[in-house]
């Protein structure tokens, strides 16, 4: 069923806000009125509506300074600003200001429904808009799941099952086995797939930025909060929070997450309103949560709320024979990426690939594909276009100019020859990278 | 005094076949018996010399504190030009849920609309607004059904899209709404 649309009128006469609160709730909206603008900002700080009908004049504060002030609170509000006289210089200024519309009292029915509807239409689309472009980041990628092997099919089997349930899930797994892939194909299998899928990378950030960062912050909540901010946690209503990282965060972290998760509430930075949210926890990480909870560094409580279940992925170590068909997928990738038709893999090169350690897991695979392609012939990937231990010594690229000039083309088609931003990418100045493109003969491939 | 009737109250002249007319629509909609009365009210009271039309926020008022207290519901019936402050007029309006309201034939002459004269036309679309405001005291709001008496109309063309009967989901809820205690 739809949401219910909700209107704040604001105007200081009475009889204005009766019959517009009439006409309305017959429409079926749900409506609320103010008498002056300083009652409509405390109305706004506890609720929100879709649309708010502003009167220009009243006693205090004017209509286009509440207009501003709803503004810097809520960029995306549609304010609609209604005057019984109207003139030209105040109309530009409420639509400069950021007003929806500007409306002369008394309105012609037709056009008041008109303006509605059309509204309504901006927040329907806005709202769909907002769904599809989740939809669209949650279900891509999902392809990137590449494996036939025996430990990779039993991970996806696991996926499967689990993304049925609500249940909280530990992805475990050394760096770069995909652990962020297998939330996504969790939330993506999942019942809540049409809502968000909301990643947070713990240990990117610090205490206090990460706190901003789950929880929310509201104007003014330390210096730089210019706008109130949703958090992560509220942004994930319906769908899913995917924690990365969850190991780094600090003990008062790790408090705060405990409660919100078992009471799915939460007060954001600076505020004091209880905002309740339907998310669901996936998290990951590449340490032994255990182990950390023996020595008292990851408390015990929140170990247990979020290990329900426990995904471990395995590393590509552990399944080699998929090994052709990552790199298959990353050629493709890549080429495709580059406007190149696929390129095959030399035979020794793949043998060697399927002997490489892989410490990096397929990330490392994948970073290695690219390179190879970025600096290969174009043809084919050889073995000497790999960099895999040994096998670098045997290769040409022995000296520091060779290996200057393979970074620097790296970096150059990286960029698609734009010289400033490879330039500032490898730190030097662009006459320095002119003088080296020509002294090692570099151009562009076709 | 019956509050298991619905009364129409003429405020100026209308026909009684007319009214007779409205009645069994009225009847056919609600499933009540319904009261045909004449009012006497001096509307130049309720004149708005500025606008030149009648204000019908307080002519509501005083048909539900006069005129309401002894049906179900009550509605007046207009020939005047109505308006509200904030819109440039109504062809009527109701308490929602509330015991009364009012309607105007004055904006449904085609004559009005450069169009060729047809008091048909305009009784009609008088008909289908007389349910349309009972309807909302019954509590029904705004329907999206475009035959549905309770869709909402600006304008004429809207009004002879519609019918005078209410639709099947407007009639479950109807039949969902409990009668006011008193």
């Amino acid at each position: 069923m739809a949401k219910k649309v909700s209107l704040l009128i604001v105007d200081d006469e009475e009889s204005v806000r009766d019959s517009l609160l009439n006409w309305f709730i017959e429409d079926g909206y749900r409506v609320e009125c103010a008498e002056s603008a300083k009652k409509a900002l405390s109305i706004l700080e506890s609720d929100n509506f879709d649309i708010i009908l502003a009167d220009i004049k009243m006693p205090g504060m004017d209509g286009l300074e509440m207009l501003r002030r709803i503004k810097s609170l809520k960029q995306d509000s549609i304010v609609i600003i209604m005057t019984a006289f109207a003139t030209v210089d105040t109309a530009v200024q409420a639509l400069k200001d950021g007003a929806f519309d500007y409306v002369t009292k008394p309105f012609d029915p037709d056009d008041l429904s008109h303006l509605i509807r059309n509204a309504t239409k901006l927040i329907q689309l806005a709202e769909e808009n907002e769904t599809l472009k989740v939809k669209v980041i949650s279900l891509e990628n999902v392809e990137d799941l590449i494996g036939s092997s025996k430990p990779m099919l039993k991970v996806l089997k696991q996926v499967e099952h689990v993304a049925q349930s609500d249940s909280s899930v530990i992805i475990t797994g050394e760096s770069g086995t995909g652990k962020e892939l297998i939330a996504k194909a969790i939330h993506s299998n999942s019942p809540r797939k049409f809502f968000p899928l909301v990643s947070v990378h713990c240990g990117a950030l610090t205490e206090s930025l990460l706190e901003s960062e789950l929880f929310g912050h509201e104007k003014g909540a330390f210096t730089g909060a210019m706008y109130n901010r949703k958090g992560r946690f509220e942004m994930a209503d319906g769908g899913t929070i995917f924690l990365d990282e969850i190991a780094t965060i600090s003990a008062k972290m790790q408090v705060e997450l405990l409660r919100v998760l078992e009471s799915k509430s939460f007060i954001r930075v600076g505020g004091n309103k209880e905002i309740r949210s339907d998310f669901r926890v996936l998290c990951a990480t590449n340490r032994d949560l255990k182990s950390m909870v023996e020595k008292g560094t990851f408390r015990e409580d929140l170990y247990y709320r979020l290990n329900v279940v426990t995904l471990h992925i395995p590393s590509l170590r552990e399944r080699i024979e998929d090994i052709p068909a990552l790199v298959d997928y990353f050629v493709k990738k890549y080429c495709t990426s580059m406007n190149r038709p696929p390129i095959p893999v030399d035979q020794a090169a793949l043998r060697r690939l399927e002997e490489f350690d892989f410490p990096g897991n397929v990330r490392e695979l994948e970073n290695m594909i690219e390179r190879a392609i970025v600096i290969g012939n174009g043809k084919e990937i050889r073995l000497k276009d790999l960099p895999l231990g040994k096998t670098m010594i045997d290769s040409t690229v022995e000296s520091l100019d060779d290996n200057e000039k393979i970074h620097i083309l790296l970096i150059l088609t990286k960029y698609s020859w734009n010289i400033s931003r490879s330039a500032k990418a490898l730190k030097v100045d662009r006459v320095t990278l002119y003088k080296k493109i020509k002294k090692y003969g570099l151009k562009p491939a076709d | 005094m019956n509050l298991q009737q619905i009364t129409l109250i003429s405020f100026g002249y209308f026909e009684k076949d007319f009214l007779e007319l409205i009645a069994e629509d009225v009847t056919r909609e609600f499933l009540l018996p319904v009261k045909i009365k004449e009012g006497h009210l001096d509307l130049s009271e309720f004149h708005d010399f500025a606008r030149r039309q009648y204000n019908g926020n307080r002519l509501l008022k005083e048909v539900d504190s006069k005129f309401a207290a002894d049906s179900a519901k009550t509605i007046g019936l207009f020939a005047v030009d109505l308006f509200i402050p904030i819109l440039t007029y109504i062809f009527g309006q109701a308490y929602l849920d509330g015991r009364s309201g009012i309607a105007s034939l004055y904006r449904f002459s085609n004559e009005r609309y450069g169009m060729k004269k047809s008091d048909e036309m305009m009784l009609e679309r008088f008909r289908k607004e007389v349910i349309h405001e009972l309807g909302h005291t019954f509590g029904l709001i705004h329907c999206h059904v475009p035959t549905c008496a309770m869709r909402s109309s600006t304008y004429v063309e809207d009004i002879d899209q519609k019918s005078t009967s209410l639709c099947y989901q407007c009639r479950e809820k109807l039949n969902e709404h409990s009668p006011p205690s008193s």
